[in-house]
Formats: structure tokens, sequence, C-alpha cells
């Protein structure tokens, strides 16, 4: 009997041990996937992280899914974040400039709260889509690690160009922005 | 007179239950976390939380209840604000499985020590020295060998 109870004891504590041992192997094998940035960045082919989020321009959803056919250039920001606050008039200027050739600004707004997001966008006069992400279930896809961010992606749903981070148009990135923007509708950079 | 008084101590029990309802700010900060830095909101200066914090502090103004302020930023920022998972649902688990396991391992360590004191009993049991025969019968005994001997 007391035999019985020990083989039952070191069966269970086996079991425990090799299921911790398993979970240590998934994560070391998929827990620290990288975001879709990572990809870009060693040159390869990335196709945009599908997302289905609110819209916070108007009523109902927008996907990835739908813009399929569009030049996109996929803004993560944040009310509280002030460079933010700088690009935002850029990033109108730019959907101004390029609507007529097919492309999208899409503002995904992050870890915020709706009211602040929707007087940001008021203050900035933006017209542009925006969708909120107040979980940040985008950030970890997308390889996102800062605020703000921008991608750029072609009519085919492929990520082009390069991920800037910061705000966009200043010394630093204006090349990057125009290329990203040039690649993403198609015209040969 | 008495009417007169009886309404103002109603009042003043009634504004002291209000008083004593309202959340503190500095409890909820430390219930709830930062989305942007994974600490409580009382640990963390980045830009989201102290916005959170001013949140909380106008829903407080305006009367809400605790509950009520969780479940704005819950609808907000996602059931990953809460510093504590809720206990509900399948959010309950995160509160007994550590119970069980605790439970589970406190009967492990007591079945395997019962299993050791047995055994060690048994074994005590065999290492004892043989009973002593009964002095007529080690007389008779010894006789019988002392003539053998002979």
């Amino acid at each position: 009997m007391t035999g019985t109870v020990q083989r039952v004891g070191q069966a269970i504590a086996l079991v425990g041990v090799a299921a911790l041992l398993g979970l240590l192997v998934w994560k070391v094998a998929f827990g620290n996937e990288d975001g879709a940035a990572d990809e870009l960045a060693r040159g390869e082919v990335v196709t945009a992280p599908a997302f289905d989020l609110d819209r916070l321009d108007r009523d109902g959803t927008l996907s990835m899914a739908n813009l399929r056919g569009k030049a996109v250039v996929v803004n993560f920001w944040a009310s509280w974040c002030i460079p933010c606050r700088d690009e935002a008039p850029v990033l109108q200027q730019t959907y101004e400039r390029y609507r007529d050739q097919g492309l999208v600004v899409l503002g995904v707004d992050v870890n915020d709260f709706r009211q602040d997001a929707r007087r940001f966008m008021r203050r900035y006069g933006i017209t542009y889509p925006v969708v909120y992400d107040g979980k940040g279930s985008t950030v970890g896809k997308w390889g996102v690690r800062g605020f703000p961010e921008t991608f750029f992606v072609d009519r085919s749903g492929k990520l082009v160009g390069e991920r800037i981070s910061g705000a966009v148009d200043i010394e630093r990135n204006r090349d990057a922005f125009e290329r990203g923007v040039a690649l993403a509708l198609g015209s040969k950079q | 007179m008495r009417r007169v008084a009886l309404v103002a101590v109603a009042a003043a029990l009634a504004l002291a239950a209000t008083a004593a309802a309202a959340p503190n700010p500095a409890d909820l900060e430390a219930e709830l976390v930062c989305p942007t830095c994974d600490t409580t909101l009382d640990q963390s200066n980045a830009p989201v939380a102290q916005r959170m914090k001013q949140i909380i502090r106008q829903h407080i103004a305006a009367g809400w209840t605790e509950a009520q302020i969780k479940a704005d930023l819950v609808d907000q920022f996602g059931p990953g604000v809460l510093a504590e998972p809720p206990k509900s649902g399948f959010d309950l688990l995160a509160w007994l499985l550590p119970l069980g396991l605790l439970v589970a391992g406190a009967l492990g360590v007591g079945v395997v020590a019962w299993g050791w004191s047995r055994r060690r009993d048994a074994r005590d049991g065999e290492d004892e020295p043989p009973a002593r025969l009964d002095p007529d019968l080690e007389r008779r005994l010894d006789a019988e060998l002392d003539r053998y001997d002979a």
C-alpha cells in the first residue's frame, strides 16, 4: 500500500516537472515571436498583420482586409504622446495630397482614452480613418516599441519601406517617409 | 423642533455614509496597472499613467463608485488594467489554482511523511532483540546442552 502511494506520488511529481519543462520550451520557442517590424528589418516579405477594430472617426469597425487594394500608411499613436502632436499635421497633409491616388492614412490609437483621442482628432483636424486599440492588441503583432511609429503597406497588403520610430517628417526620417509613401503607392523610388 | 433635529441627524448620517463610500484614489492606483509600463499606477510616472490618475480623480469627484471606475478603465484598456484578476468566470482559476496546488502539495507531503514513518516503524520492529526464553525452559535447555557436552 505504502509502495503504491509512493509510486503514485513520484508519477505526479514527474508529470509536474515535465509540464513545467514543456512550458519553458514553449515559451523559449514561441513566446518571444518577433513582430512584423523585426521581420521587415531582416528584409523578409511580410504581410501586414490583420486587425479588426472599432473606428473613432465614425461608427463601425475597420480591418486591414477592408483596405486591400489601397496603399496604407499605418500610424500608431496616442493622445498623451507628445511627438504624436508634432506629426499629426504632416500625416493629415499626406492623406489630403495622395488620397486621390488611393492612399489611406490609418491611425491606430493605442493605450488611450477614447474621449482623449477624439479631442486630439478634433484639435488637429484629422479626417483620415482612426481605429481604437485601447488594449494594445496590435502592439505585439506589429512589433511596435513606442509611440508614434509608422509603417507602409502596399496595395497587395505587404509591408514596404522601413518602420519609422518617432515623429515623421523631421530631418532624421523625411527621406524614409517619402520613400515609404512612394513604395506603398507602387511608384518607383 | 424634535422633527428638525431628526432630519438634521438623518442628513448628517447620509453625508457620512456617502463620504465613507467614496473610493480612495491611492487604493485605486495600487489596484490598477499602467498599460505601457506594466507596473501599478502608484509606481508609474508614464504619461498614460498620469492621465489615468487624473481621470480616476475626476470620476471620484463626480461621485462614481470604485466598481464603476474600474469598469470604465477595463472598458477602455481591457481586463489587463486590473492588478488582480477578477474573482469570476475563467479568471477565478487564477485564484483557485494556487490554493488547489497548495492543498495538493500539503496532502502529498503528509502522505509521503506517513509512508516514511510506517516504514521506519516496520524496520524498528525487525531490529528488536529476540524475546528472552522462559526461565524454566532456559534451565532445561542448559541442562540438555551440558549433558550433550559431557
